[in-house]
């Protein structure tokens, strides 16, 4: 399927740094994509909740605050507990490479870093949606590996 | 229902994929008015006071990119009330882009709120896109208008300018903390005090919390002004003429002729009428 997606963009925890999630959230609106834009110093709990009030295809988590070991995987399991296993998540901010295993086999399925032209974030999103690689997925697929 | 089938419901709504047959009557309410003026705050202070004991469902709606087709929407980021564990289970709230439609919401609110009241809502709000002097629409679908002002957004004048005040049911001027707010009560009062039934105004702050009580007393009891049914008649056969008009399956590609291959306006039409 491919076309419009709509997208949440989440600020998860104690991290005031949102310049990057509003360049994401403005490259996926100027892609065609409807996007939810949560604000600063939301909870797994509340991220969840938008995501499936708003029924959202996907969710971007960004995290500089150096919390994403926790806070990654803690909204990969309430999202599988709610049954939003279709869901693909993906991450973004400062992840350096040797937490991004233990992200990945939660479910998380792309993690982009500084850098990271916003193009291939919508390359990454019209790739998706034609996998069958939502969170709950076993599938295996992680983007650029 | 849970929650989760209802997001997905209102999804096919949006989409087409699925009809509200059966119009369910209810309480919809929308909240109109300028960019920036308060709108998404105020209907935060209303779910802080309605909810639990109202199940309230929020259309937000934000306006689509005439570009790119896409939408950020950004109105629950004012809505504090869903941090609160004791509140949010009874409200519901959906982000809505315009998509093809014009004005401040497109026609497809009609069915989703439709199917919220159906839902055991008791009460549906519509948070339009901040809207101009002479946008409309939504008395198309809210039974009640709720139309947000602010200070220092022009003189006396735009107060008696015909448009959106004279289909209010309740004029909020929000702000209230800042200076100026008295100046826009008094030229509001001033200019519908010569309308045989003028909407009351009430004065609102979301920094000193002044009039928000009263504000939530209000809404559930607003009355129906007779002066603006055909008005509203007229909103809906305007809404469903054009909803008729995007639904068109060869809308797009027209639209695509027109821009690429100068498609003249006349010759659209007549294609799209065929």
């Amino acid at each position: 399927m491919g076309g419009r997606q709509r997208i949440v963009i989440a600020k998860p925890g104690l991290d005031g740094h949102d310049r990057g999630a509003k360049v994401v959230a403005r490259a996926l609106r100027d892609g065609g994509h409807e996007v939810i834009y949560t604000g600063l110093r939301r909870t797994p709990e509340q991220i969840v909740r938008t995501v499936m009030d708003e029924d959202a295809r996907f969710v971007g988590l960004s995290s500089l605050s150096g919390a994403h070991s926790h806070l990654f995987p803690k909204i990969c399991n309430l999202l599988k507990e709610s049954g939003l296993n279709d869901v693909v998540v993906f991450g973004g901010g400062i992840i350096p490479e040797s937490d991004r295993p233990p992200l990945y086999s939660v479910g998380v399925r792309a993690i982009f870093g500084p850098g990271t032209p916003s193009t291939e974030v919508l390359e990454f999103v019209e790739e998706a949606s034609t996998r069958d690689c939502g969170v709950g997925s076993d599938n295996g697929w992680i983007w650029g590996e | 229902m849970d929650r989760r089938t209802l997001a997905r419901q209102l999804s096919a709504i949006e989409n087409g994929e699925m009809q509200v047959d059966t119009f369910t009557d209810g309480d919809v309410i929308a909240i109109t008015g300028p960019p920036g003026v308060g709108k998404s705050c105020i209907v935060d202070a209303i779910l802080h006071r309605l909810a639990p004991a109202k199940n309230i469902a929020v259309l937000a709606v934000d306006p689509t990119s005439p570009l790119s087709g896409g939408a950020l929407l950004g109105d629950r980021i004012r809505l504090s009330v869903l941090d609160d564990k004791t509140k949010s289970d009874s409200i519901y709230v959906r982000s809505v882009a315009t998509r093809s439609s014009s004005g401040s919401i497109p026609s497809i609110i009609r069915d989703l709120a439709s199917h919220l009241l159906s839902n055991s809502f008791d009460l549906v709000i519509i948070e339009t896109v901040g809207a101009g002097q002479s946008e409309m629409r939504c008395a198309a679908i809210a039974n009640r208008i709720v139309v947000v002002e602010g200070p220092a957004r022009g003189d006396g004048i735009q107060a008696e300018k015909a448009g959106l005040l004279e289909l209010a049911d309740l004029i909020v001027v929000n702000k209230a903390d800042l200076e100026g707010c008295d100046k826009v009560v008094n030229d509001l009062t001033v200019s519908l005090g010569l309308t045989s039934d003028a909407p009351p105004i009430i004065k609102t702050s979301i920094i000193t919390g002044e009039g928000l009580e009263d504000l939530s007393n209000l809404i559930f009891n607003l009355e129906e002004r007779t002066s603006s049914k055909r008005a509203r008649c007229r909103q809906q056969l305007l809404m469903a003429h054009e909803s008729s008009l995007t639904s068109n399956p060869h809308f797009e590609a027209i639209l695509d002729r027109m821009s690429e291959e100068g498609l003249a306006l006349d010759e659209a039409l007549r294609e799209l009428n065929e």
